[in-house]
């Protein structure tokens, strides 16, 4: 297991935790090169069918960030995304994927947050091995 | 697909995208080997020409942009350099220039989200520049065309706070010729600089420049001024602001009172003053703010006022009435400045240097209104345990501001503050022995190292070092026990009083206005500005900007000067008239959505409502945040540019396992 490195995507919203992704660029804050970055308006756009089509592709881990509550671009969007993030969670408990998505509230303040937030992600899906779905991703 | 649909559609446009990949001097091709990238990217479907350039966003780059899409027919345009915040705009401009909708224009971000953050891992570094360029290729193919609407911009703007900035602000707008309305929470205009004593470095009096600047703002004809009024909501977009102001009850008719003091004679409730003087000395229940009052109103504390009638009955032009309700104003505006200002802090509850325990702690507010000739002792500095002249006074650095324990920034005016009572005092009271115990003087721009220097030579003492321990002793005097780390020696030093240098934090108003806009929070509490060098009084909204503290601790005359900035960029848009919308917006296929309405209530912006079975969609009022469409159950709804298709296509085509 000890050369397996995780494929992360995260998503961002447009407002906070991507400016708070260039916060941690900017900061020169470094950290596992494992994510990717997907930008959307509000991280209430975010739908189940995106999260269940990166794990259906060998996605390792999705981490979602979005505004804090109270702080949305669009005043509610974080709380949407909230309450729709843990029905996901519901869901993937019964596939056993649970643990391979996660919430964060990142601002655009918080570079170094942003830093924390992805490595430590990084090193709990590291040690929770390969999402199983990835070998049956790679030979399609 | 009938038969006549098929001939009648037109071919499918052939895709043709072109990759510019930025090396950004050594900023990204320090870490990313940026032609291994082009490269790969070059072997990818669809892509026509794949490049690397020097700087992508220099005139050199944007014309080879422009050359390819005329020279190769390309009908998307690919950029992999930094943020789409700061450049998003330029490569967009660029490929609209060369004919191509903006929206045919993908940015793909390999500094501040690759290179930056993998500086000396370049073998992951590429691989993964690789991957997020991939991913943008595979979006970049399913981009559409977009139309953003032009909307007229109301001719009039806002300024939130009256105090030195917002002032500046507002002047400057009414001088260009538009009508701005300027709200402020307290009774009158001209903030905390209207409390200050001297300002420096040239020692004038402060309210001597800042009442004819006051009297000024009440003088311009294209300034509404909205005393003891606040921003209550704000909704709208650039251009067109809706805002509601709630104006509290001074209890008397602003128009009949003249500020004659008649009133305030003959209240007998005094209560300590502290909106103003810091409570020092005492206020009636009714009051005026303080001499130089821009408006010179009266207005009554009914948390005090026993109802005695007295100021009714001296009120010549009954001016006086106890039933006043709170009054809201509409307006519609079309920029909004903010220039809300910030709280000194406050070393009360954790009882930093003794302040709250011992009499003779006070801050520098506190000091202002002390020697200051209008406040409450006329200027005569005294002490507040015995109201005695002190002999030997101190003013401790850095209270609140460079510390762990409260705030890490620094405040920046403090130093200077410092310096100039300090001045103040040897001027008044040559005996005096004043110290300066601070970590480091810091006294950059015009005037004011050298006004450092005039201290030392005034014989201010300095000790590097603050106290470790304060104590009092029987006569209440001060016992600071200092290090002093430039002669290694511990100092007991006596003082009859001890001044606290308090910084800026972000005040309660900046925060609450904050949240009403939506204006990011920096990681010191300070509303946060668009970009730190290039957009210093922007905010990433359109039409809104910040300035002087509420942008964080800064002094007057740079406060001054990001007012002034405000107007200019705020005015930019009233001057044109007209302001561009993004076209990204909600869209509903009306073959398929069923009129549930499951996404009506997810619209904080009431732009959905269901009309005979469908969703009607109010794209002025849509913001393009994305929240209904998640929620539509018959997929239905989607969001223009960041389609569900664009998004699959991220999530499906990010990791190239093995390949790159």
């Amino acid at each position: 297991m000890s050369d397996f490195e995780p494929d992360i995507l995260t998503f961002c919203c447009n407002w906070c935790s991507y400016a708070g992704a260039d916060l941690a660029g900017v900061s020169r804050l470094q950290y596992p090169t494992n994510n990717r970055i997907i930008r959307v308006m509000c991280s209430s756009r975010i739908e189940p069918i995106h999260i269940l089509e990166a794990l259906k592709e060998g996605t390792d881990g999705i981490l979602v960030t979005g505004c804090h509550i109270g702080d949305c671009h669009y005043i509610e969007g974080n709380i949407h995304t909230d309450e729709r993030m843990k029905e996901i969670v519901d869901a993937l408990e019964h596939l056993g994927l649970k643990d391979r998505l996660h919430l964060e509230w990142v601002s655009a303040a918080e570079g170094k947050k942003f830093q924390e937030t992805n490595t430590d992600f990084v090193e709990k899906i590291r040690a929770l091995g390969p999402n199983p779905l990835k070998e049956k991703a790679k030979e399609e | 697909m009938t038969e006549q649909e098929a001939i009648t559609n037109e071919e499918p446009e052939e895709l043709r995208i072109g990759a510019f990949i930025c090396e950004c001097g050594v900023n990204i091709a320090g870490a990313v080997d940026c032609y291994a990238v082009a490269d790969y990217i070059s072997t990818l479907p669809n892509v026509v020409t794949s490049v690397v350039n020097k700087y992508t966003c220099s005139d050199a780059g944007q014309a080879e942009i422009k050359n390819a899409i005329k020279d190769l027919n390309l009908n998307r345009v690919l950029v992999a350099s930094c943020t789409p915040k700061t450049h998003e705009p330029i490569f967009r401009a660029c490929v609209e220039e060369a004919g191509l909708n903006q929206y045919l224009f993908e940015f793909v971000n390999i500094r501040e989200h690759c290179s930056w953050i993998h500086m000396w891992e370049k073998e992951d570094a590429t691989r993964k520049a690789k991957e997020l360029v991939r991913m943008g290729v595979a979006r970049a193919a399913l981009l559409e065309p977009l139309e953003s609407s032009e909307v007229p911009v109301t001719n009039k703007a806002l300024v939130i706070g009256a105090g030195v900035t917002g002032m500046q602000a507002a002047m400057d707008i009414g001088d260009m010729g538009f009508q701005v309305y300027l709200v402020e929470q307290g009774p009158s205009i001209g903030g905390k600089m209207a409390q200050l004593d001297k300002t420096f470095p040239t020692n004038d009096c402060s309210i001597c420049i800042l009442g004819p600047k006051m009297v000024e703002v009440a003088r311009n004809e294209n300034i509404e001024i909205m005393s003891y009024s606040e921003v209550e909501e704000v909704d709208g977009y650039v251009g067109n602001f809706k805002v509601k102001v709630k104006h509290k009850p001074r209890y008397l008719n602003i128009d009949e009172c003249t500020g004659c003091g008649l009133c305030t004679e003959k209240c007998p409730v005094e209560v300590p003053y502290i909106e103003f003087n810091e409570g020092i000395g005492t206020r009636k229940a009714i009051y005026t703010p303080f001499p130089q009052a821009v408006p010179l109103r009266a207005l009554v504390d009914k948390s005090i006022c026993i109802d005695c009638g007295a100021c009714i009955k001296a009120c010549e032009r009954g001016a006086i009435d106890m039933d006043q309700q709170e009054t809201f104003s509409e307006l519609d505006v079309g920029v909004i400045v903010v220039t809300a200002g910030y709280d000194v802090y406050d070393p009360e509850p954790n009882n930093d240097f003794g302040f709250g325990l011992y009499d003779n702690v006070i801050t520098t507010m506190e000091f202002e209104r002390l020697i200051n000739a209008s406040g409450p002792t006329m200027g005569k500095v005294v002490r507040p345990s015995d109201v005695k002249p002190p002999k030997r006074i101190g003013f401790v650095q850095c209270v609140g501001s460079r510390d762990q324990n409260s705030n890490i920034y620094c405040s920046s005016f403090c130093c200077m503050a410092s310096l100039k009572n300090a001045q103040l005092l040897k001027e008044k009271y040559p005996e005096t022995e004043v110290y300066i115990m601070y970590m480091d003087m810091r006294t950059p721009f015009r005037m004011y190292e050298e006004f450092y220097n005039r201290a030392r030579d005034m014989g201010i003492r300095f000790i590097r070092g603050r106290p470790a321990e304060v104590t009092e002793d029987d006569d209440h005097n001060i016992i600071a026990r200092i290090e002093d780390t430039l002669t290694n020696e511990i100092v007991n030093l006596e003082l009859d009083l001890m001044v606290l240098s308090v910084g800026a934090v972000a005040s309660e108003s900046t925060e609450t206005v904050r949240q009403i806009l939506k204006v990011s929070k920096a990681a010191d509490g300070f509303m946060m500005e668009a970009h730190p060098k290039l957009k210093p009084v922007d905010t990433t909204l359109d039409g809104i900007f910040i300035g002087g503290m509420t942008q964080g601790p800064k002094d007057i005359p740079y406060s001054i000067s990001q007012g002034s900035a405000c107007a200019a960029r705020a005015t930019r848009f009233l001057a044109q008239g007209k302001a561009l919308t993004e076209g990204i917006t909600a869209k509903v296929d009306e073959d398929i959505c069923v009129g549930c309405g499951v996404c009506v209530p997810m619209c904080p912006f009431q732009a959905l409502s269901v009309e005979d079975d469908k969703l009607k969609i109010i794209t002025a009022l849509c913001k393009g945040c994305g929240t209904c469409m998640a929620a539509c159950p018959t997929g239905a709804l989607n969001q223009s540019h960041f389609k569900n298709e664009q998004l699959l296509a991220q999530v499906k085509n990010v990791f190239a396992y093995g390949e790159v």
